[in-house]
């Protein structure tokens, strides 16, 4: 008790608000990743299949897509700037102790990121005028540096859970080995955990967004459509997930013991540990409140056999210790959430396999139209688990995160604003978001939805040489 | 090595400043274009030219920022620890000036379309003149090696003042250079001699700016006063030149050449800054070497930006060609 007083009061006041703004500001960004990384691959799937065999709601679909994905790409273009200023303004510490490590992933992540701010525009605003093949191979390398940006952030923050590729003399950074910089220990599972995150939540997002349409009665080719692909990627995608995040889960059993028995509830070194579900930690480091064990499940999993030694959070004294509710929480959440998205892509499977009409199949649609929202809450618990989990390290075992804090006042402030300005930047986004789909919805349903088809002037024409009219969204 | 890193650098926020310079000074004549009806063409115009372009010209801040807290991370974070104030207002700045331009773009209704553009407008005028001042107090030596620099008076100085001035007014002279050659390409003519105007006022005002600003270095920051006006003279003076060729050249027409010389007069100038601050990063109390990464990390570096090179410098050509021949045009 009295050690944690002590170590309260050690704690610099800036650390509360300056945690509390990366907290806020990555969640939020953490929203808008999967549409840059995922969205324009799913829109090429409609783009390529419409050029193919001539579908055009296919390609409907695949322009409209672009366009969401061009306002959302803007949107995590300017929050993830933010993130780099913060980087900055609120761990000075880090990067002066080890930004010449840690920085390298970063610099690689800047040449995706421009490949991707190149490419995205070229895709979005190509649909008019230039030829259908140039325009849909222009897509590719949108979806190729998406893959290796994530690869790249990834990299900088599993380099934070298990820092490598240095040597220190005197507390300063004398030697950099970059190729162990970014192929650390956490790197392959953690950037292929979130790189599949991304398309899990992007897909079943848009997917939902046709889920609940089809419930409402819209249950045309087009809604059908629209809710196949996505959802048939973030279903895929669904089992390899549970694989790479069970192998993520015996890394960190493995590297940040401390960690892992916050995740899995584990007070006291011991085999047979169980898995818990529920239930809380005291600052006396007990055990409390409502839970449901499984015993011997966290050993079994960590090691394949119930005597595998679990290490308690006990063994480290309390200011070592991350808060371990929160963690184990954010990891129950993970767990059961991912497990229950598992669960709808068998679903899926078993109607897709049973020639079912997924469309008339209620329930389904009931959950496929909340699975997005349970997917981005999948993410955001698992970046909690990782993140919380690695205090009060902001590098694990090397840098303390009070030590990677700004000295400079007004955290709170910044706080404040940050909060006000994305606060307006999400609603905005929806309102927009919401427009553009009502205003194509009024164009379908005048029934000339035909003429706003891409690839204008050469397809405007019907079978009899006539020229439609042509009607403008906009 | 560390001074290939600082090369590296400085070549960044060159690139930047004349690229992304030039969408905020296109927000800065969206801004003063009048009302709704007044303002309609020089603001479509704005529009369509920004559309494709702004994101990947944008990056080059990024790369700065990356390129800077990898090779030279003491002196990151001690403008960081400085210069938040100003840094955090740019970022707001950015977000607004981003998040305003792509929505203002897809909404439907007039009322939306005001509110967003004037969004954009506002802060596309607010991130500049920070990022002036920001480079304004480093440029005068206001960071301390360490950090915990003045938080008001680093930036709230003559030559932030002048750093964030000019930049506003460079970036408005950029803008019209450029959209008189947007203008001319996609046949408005009314909208050339439109932007013709303006590029003439901002180009005179940011050269009196600029000579005026001499005297204000002189008093302010001796240091850069003399290097600028010695070893890095030669720059100042191609700058001085660009600028009225620039100048002359946009009087008779010729639109293409105009939009080169600009560019150069802008990248000259922050060359110029750049070879006066050498070898220092910050003032006169941290050199370039002293605070650099290990050669492996100014290696990786250095690789990565002649992979950037290869790849992203065809991709934007091809943007950049493509938007030229009208190909890009989403309506």
């Amino acid at each position: 008790m009295l050690s944690a007083i002590v170590a309260s009061a050690a704690e610099p006041a800036q650390l509360l608000p300056a945690r509390t703004q990366m907290a806020f500001t990555l969640g939020i960004h953490i929203v808008l990743v999967p549409f840059g990384v995922a969205f324009v691959a799913m829109a090429l799937f409609a783009n390529y299949r419409g050029l193919r065999k001539g579908d055009e709601i296919a390609l409907r679909l695949a322009e409209r897509w672009s366009r969401v994905a061009a306002v959302l790409f803007a949107v995590g273009a300017v929050t993830g700037t933010v993130l780099s200023f913060e980087l900055g303004l609120l761990w000075p510490g880090l990067m002066r102790r080890f930004g010449q490590a840690y920085g390298i992933p970063f610099v690689i992540e800047g040449v995706f990121f421009f490949l991707e701010a190149i490419f995205v525009a070229i895709y979005i605003y190509g649909w008019k005028r230039m030829r259908p093949w140039p325009h849909f191979w222009a897509g590719i390398p949108v979806v190729l540096s998406g893959i290796g940006g994530t690869l790249s952030v990834v990299a900088a923050n599993a380099w934070m859970n298990a820092p490598g590729g240095y040597t220190l003399r005197h507390g300063r950074v004398v030697a950099v080995d970059p190729v162990k910089v970014i192929f650390n220990g956490a790197f392959w599972h953690e950037s292929i955990h979130m790189l599949l995150a991304a398309y899990i939540v992007a897909g079943f997002l848009v997917g939902g967004v046709y889920a609940t349409a089809m419930l409402r009665g819209r249950r045309d080719r087009y809604h059908r459509l629209g809710f196949l692909i996505p959802f048939t990627v973030a279903a895929v995608a669904m089992p390899f997930q549970i694989a790479v995040g069970d192998s993520a889960a015996r890394w960190v059993f493995n590297n940040e013991p401390v960690k892992f028995a916050a995740m899995e509830l584990v007070p006291k070194t011991t085999r047979n540990a169980p898995e818990t579900i529920g239930g809380y930690a005291s600052t006396d480091g007990r055990v409390h409140g409502p839970k449901i064990t499984l015993p011997g499940v966290a050993s079994f999993l960590s090691g394949w056999s119930t005597a595998t030694k679990v290490k308690g959070f006990g063994s480290v004294p309390p200011a070592d210790r991350p808060p371990i509710t929160i963690v184990h929480l954010a990891w129950d959440v993970m767990v059961g959430l991912g497990t229950a998205l598992l669960g709808l892509a068998a679903w899926f499977a078993l109607l897709w396999r049973r020639r079912r009409d997924l469309t008339r199949s209620t329930w389904f649609l009931r959950a496929a139209s909340v699975a997005g929202f349970a997917a981005l809450v999948t993410m955001w618990a698992g970046w909690t688990v990782t993140e919380v989990g690695r205090q009060p390290y902001i590098v694990y075992g090397v840098l303390r995160t009070r030590d990677a804090v700004t000295h400079a006042d007004g955290v709170w402030f910044s706080l404040a604003a940050v909060f006000v300005l994305y606060t307006l930047l999400a609603t905005a986004t929806f309102l927009v978001l919401r427009s553009m789909a009502r205003r194509w919805r009024r164009v379908d349903a005048a029934g000339v939805g035909d003429t706003d088809v891409p690839y204008g002037p050469a397809r405007v024409l019907d079978p009899g040489g006539t020229p439609t009219p042509t009607v403008r969204a906009r | 090595m560390s001074d290939i890193a600082g090369v590296i650098l400085f070549l960044g926020v060159a690139l930047y400043a004349v690229f992304a310079g030039a969408d905020f000074g296109a927000g800065f004549w969206d801004l003063t274009a009048g009302g709704v009806h007044r303002g309609r063409r020089p603001r479509a115009l704005i529009d369509a030219a920004l559309g494709p372009v702004w994101e990947a010209n944008h990056v080059w801040l990024i790369f700065c920022l990356v390129v800077l807290w990898t090779a030279f991370p003491g002196a990151f974070a001690a403008i960081m620890e400085t210069l938040y104030v100003p840094l955090a207002i740019a970022a707001v700045g950015i977000v607004a000036r981003g998040a305003g331009f792509a929505f203002g773009k897809v909404s439907e209704t007039l009322s939306q379309q005001r509110v967003y553009g004037a969004v954009f407008a506002v802060s596309s005028v607010i991130t500049p003149f920070f990022l002036g001042a920001v480079a304004g107090g480093i440029a005068s030596g206001r960071v301390p090696s360490q950090g915990g620099g003045d938080p008001l008076g680093s930036w709230v100085n003559p030559t932030s003042m002048l750093g964030g001035a000019l930049a506003v007014v460079v970036c408005a002279y950029l803008a019209a250079v450029y959209l008189v050659a947007e203008a001319s390409r996609r046949q408005l003519p009314d909208l050339e001699p439109y932007f013709r105007r303006r590029a003439i006022a901002a180009g005179i005002l940011a050269g009196v700016m600029a000579f005026a600003g001499i005297f204000v270095l002189q008093d302010d920051a001796s240091r850069l006063f003399h290097h600028l006006t010695g070893v890095a003279l030669p720059l100042v003076v191609v700058s001085g030149l660009s600028g009225l060729a620039a100048l002359t050249v946009l009087c008779r027409g010729v639109t293409r050449a105009g939009r080169y010389l600009a560019a150069a007069a802008v990248a000259a100038v922050v060359g110029g800054w750049g070879v006066a601050q050498y070898p220092f990063v910050l003032g006169t109390h941290l050199t370039l070497s002293a605070d650099a990464a290990p050669d492996s990390t100014l290696e990786a570096v250095a690789v990565v930006f002649l992979v950037a090179a290869v790849t992203c410098i065809p991709s934007l050509v091809y943007l950049y060609v493509l938007e030229q021949r009208g190909q890009l045009d989403s309506h």
